[in-house]
């Protein structure tokens, strides 16, 4: 057989664009709620996603946790329905609810049968505008955040992220769990629910993207009947994070054979002009899998662990560039050493113009496969309305990733990597650190 | 509430398109070579989901050898006589896809996502690894430090996984559905170069392996570029039956208490002995899955309604049971225990609320929701061609035909009460349990 991999590895552009046919209406309702609407007929379902800006950031002094635990709580019980008669409910219609939140957000995830979706509405709508978090089920769920609290605390990932969010964010929200402390949870009351839900949920942080067995006409009235019920304005929003990061390696004893390796320093803003390039710095670096350096030089050639990553975490509030590897006790101190060498090598080097394209080549094409389903189109569509872009983003979007050059890339690697400014955090018993 | 149901859905049919269950998108065919091909369409977006599923897993293994089914798994990427090392996933990233794989007792399985006109780029890649691989004795010994790493993280920093590790290997007494998928560490530490390329050699095959092709495809242009890349290869005439030691008759009842420091939360587990799926013979598989979102599938389980709601001695309670199998199986209860309530009160609580259930048998109401469901289900899932994919390598590559897996929405459906409690009856036979607490040496002492 000749070798005919290297034709391939020529970079390609990838033809047909997939996210071409993905046709985004912007609806607005009589009610004045706005929605971004994909047609999809094909299959009698419709996926629906509702983001809320805030999620647990906003638990007030003392009330940390309480956000969590309201979300917890919202399919446990509306009107007459107890958390049973709620469950019995959405079963009997087939509907299914996902009520989650995060630092930025509390997001709800449904998908719902055309045959029945009217009901399936009515049932969604009392959860998020009616909750009645009666008390019983508030200690039940209570339990089950606290025993997740408990097994965090001896968790060497868990314990690792929450030292290092510690040290990087401080004092703001985001430098605590969103699920609360055994104390904090402990204390919340029925009062402290309710208001959590008053100041979370509300019309002037919502975002809304539907995609399937619906039209335009159809999905105004639906918002309008789902959300008109939610009050205006929720609580403020707290402030950007002060960022502090200096460099150093903070150790976590804990006994376990493994150690768990976490990283940060300074990250850089979605809207900087420079994000894109920082974008495909990290893909080279650390964030593009196998074919990432870190996961060539720490893996693939020294064996060192199952996997390392880079990533740019970019939330509301602060931006920080972060990375993980996991390596034995007695290896892990070699497994930072790389880790440090290699964000040394990019911030004096870059990268090649191979790699570059590389790079490119493995965003430009994996970014259409993300469009794989009604859901997660939904999940794509919220995302980009909470992070301002416009409505043809995504037919854009791949260019702003070619336009990236490798002189782009050696100067942002100048510019935003200091290894001398990683603050590491490791949990285990690390020898020789 | 059922009539209500049923009369909705008649209307949808009638007024719009027929519900079309996933499986209509399906379409399978043989190659001269044995080598099975699934083809399932989804042309919404220009993307595909290439598959290889061979019908060799863990349980495939010699004794002595545990974890190289996994650890071949992992030395698949490294090259074949025309590529180098690595050179096939970067091929996939520099074409815009990513790739993966997985294993497990009866499967090993790799997959490339793509945009849709790089599958033939993915079968001349797929198709020449099945027979040219070429390892270095180098790549071994630093891919054998990644396995070694890949089990500390998923396993030896986990008690809850060295747990159920030592759980399975009391469940099976005689077959290696006991042993982990990633091996025992000792042994794993001296996996070999003639270890891979024996196991290689053994089941890498085209008549050992299916091909699925999930998205935006057209049937016959699959069938003719498998018959191009892997149609060419000859079968192994002396691939081994999947003949693999067989359970004795389980007499005893096995108990054990796992101590770990790194336990937070304490809980009691039991797992029975239990059919699978077969061939032609699926409806006890069907009933005990039916059984297990009756007692403990969720928040209106009865294990929930009776442990979280009544008694309030659960924080968590549940059960699960995975027909999808070669070989037996088991059916496995959970009882997350609330705080002040002892392992042994905890275990107590868990046997009444099952003998309860026995006592009363199915509520009707409940088991119409179920049913509701499942049908449901159909319909979501030809939202993701993936899980459509999977469903159908998974029968495969466990004993199971096409027309099985195609059988088994509707064996579920035709699926009574009564066929209910009869599996239930059956299943829980304490003398083929095993019953394990895991906890720390603290909450011993506290109890």
């Amino acid at each position: 057989m000749i070798r005919f991999v290297y034709a391939f590895i020529a970079i390609v552009v990838i033809a047909p664009a997939a996210w071409a046919e993905i046709k985004i209406k912007e609806v607005t309702s009589a009610g004045g709620i706005t929605a971004w609407l994909v047609e999809e007929p094909s299959i009698p379902f419709v996926a629906l996603e509702l983001r809320f800006k805030g999620g647990t950031s906003l638990d007030l002094p003392g009330k940390r946790g309480a956000t969590n635990l309201m979300v917890g709580l919202l399919e446990e019980g509306t009107g007459d329905l107890d958390a049973q008669g709620f469950a019995r409910a959405s079963e009997e219609l087939a509907a299914q609810f996902g009520y989650d939140s995060h630092s930025d957000a509390v997001s709800i995830s449904a998908r719902m049968l055309t045959e029945n979706r009217a009901e399936a509405v009515e049932l969604l709508r009392r959860s998020l505008v009616a909750p009645s978090f009666p008390q019983t089920a508030l200690d039940r769920v209570r339990e089950q955040v606290l025993s997740g609290i408990r097994s965090d605390l001896k968790d060497p990932e868990q314990i690792a992220g929450a030292r290092l969010a510690e040290l990087v964010y401080g004092d703001h929200p985001y430098g605590t769990p969103g699920e609360g402390t055994l104390e904090s949870v402990a204390a919340l009351t029925r009062e402290d629910i309710a208001a959590a839900h008053k100041g979370a949920l509300a019309k002037d942080r919502l975002f809304v993207g539907v995609v399937g067995d619906i039209t335009e006409e159809e999905l105004g009235p639906m918002l309008d009947a789902l959300l008109g019920d939610l009050p205006e304005t929720g609580a403020p929003l707290p402030g950007p994070a002060d960022v502090a990061i200096t460099g150093g390696i903070d150790v976590v004893d804990y006994d376990t054979p493994q150690s768990v390796a976490l990283w940060a320093q300074n990250g850089i803003d979605r809207n900087d002009p420079d994000f894109f390039p920082a974008y495909v710095l990290n893909t080279i670096l650390g964030g593009g899998g196998f074919e990432s350096r870190l996961m060539t030089e720490v893996r693939e050639k020294r064996g060192l662990t199952y996997g390392v990553y880079s990533y740019l975490v970019l939330r509301d509030l602060a931006n920080v560039y972060m990375g993980s590897v996991s390596s034995a006790n007695d290896r892990v101190a070699q497994s930072v050493s790389v880790v440090k060498d290699e964000w040394a090598r990019m911030a004096n080097e870059g990268a090649t113009a191979e790699e570059v394209d590389k790079a490119k080549a493995l965003l430009t094409g994996a970014y259409p496969l993300r469009f794989d389903g009604n859901g997660a189109i939904a999940q794509i569509m919220v995302s980009m309305q909470m992070d301002g872009m416009p409505i043809d983003y995504i037919a854009t979007r791949n260019d702003k990733v070619n336009a990236v050059t490798p002189e782009d890339i050696a100067r942002v690697a100048g510019e935003l990597l200091d290894s001398d400014a990683l603050q590491f955090v490791i949990v285990g018993q690390p020898e020789g650190l | 509430m059922l009539r209500r149901m049923v009369l909705a859905v008649a209307v949808s049919v009638g007024m719009s398109a027929p519900l079309k269950a996933a499986d209509d998108l399906v379409t399978t065919y043989e190659l001269e070579n044995g080598m099975q091909v699934v083809v399932v369409e989804d042309h919404r977006a220009p993307v595909v989901m290439h598959m290889v599923w061979y019908k060799a897993g863990s349980a495939d293994e010699q004794p002595g050898v545990s974890g190289i089914a996994h650890f071949l798994e992992h030395l698949m990427f490294k090259g074949t006589d025309t590529m180098e090392s690595g050179e096939f996933s970067s091929t996939v990233a520099a074409n815009g896809g990513r790739d993966n794989a997985f294993t497990s007792y009866d499967v090993t399985a790799y997959h490339q996502r793509v945009a849709s006109d790089r599958l033939e780029l993915m079968m001349r890649m797929e198709s020449d690894r099945m027979v040219n691989l070429r390892i270095g004795e180098e790549e071994i010994l630093t891919e054998r430090e990644v396995i070694i790493e890949e089990r500390n993280q998923r396993v030896e920093n986990n008690p809850g996984a060295l747990f159920r590790e030592q759980l399975t290997a009391a469940q099976y007494l005689n077959h290696r559905y006991g042993i982990p998928v990633i091996g025992w560490r000792h042994e794993m530490e001296a996996l070999d170069m003639d270890d891979a390329l024996s196991f290689y050699e053994t089941y890498y095959a085209p008549n050992n392996a299916i091909l699925i092709v999930a998205g935006d495809v057209e049937p016959e242009d699959v069938k003719a570029l498998a018959d191009q890349y892997y149609g060419v290869i000859p079968a192994n005439p002396d691939l081994p039956p999947r003949l693999r030691p067989s359970e004795p008759p389980q007499s005893s009842a096995r108990r054990m208490v796992f101590y770990d420091a790194r336990v937070a939360q304490p809980y009691v587990t039991r797992s029975y002995l239990a059919p699978e799926r077969n061939s032609g013979d699926q409806r006890k598989a069907a009933a005990l899955t039916l059984l297990a979102e009756l007692l403990g599938g969720g928040q209106t389980s009865v294990l929930s309604q009776k442990l979280q709601f009544e008694t309030k001695q659960s924080v968590y309670a549940g059960s699960w049971y995975r027909g999808t199998s070669l070989d037996a199986t088991t059916f496995n209860l959970i009882m997350v225990p609330a705080p002040g309530i002892g392992m042994q009160e905890a275990e107590d609580a868990m046997d009444a609320a099952v003998a309860e259930f026995m006592a009363e048998g199915v509520d009707a109401a409940h088991l119409d929701r179920l049913k509701m469901q499942l049908r449901a289900s159909q319909v979501y899932e030809r939202d993701s061609v993936e899980s459509v994919a999977n469903r159908y390598g998974r029968g495969l590559t466990s004993g199971l035909t096409i027309a099985d897996i195609q059988e088994w929405p509707e064996i579920l459906q035709s699926i009574t009460s009564e066929d209910i409690m009869a599996a239930a009856e059956e299943v829980f036979d304490l003398r083929t349990s095993v019953t394990g607490w895991l906890m720390t040496e603290e909450q011993e002492v506290s109890q």
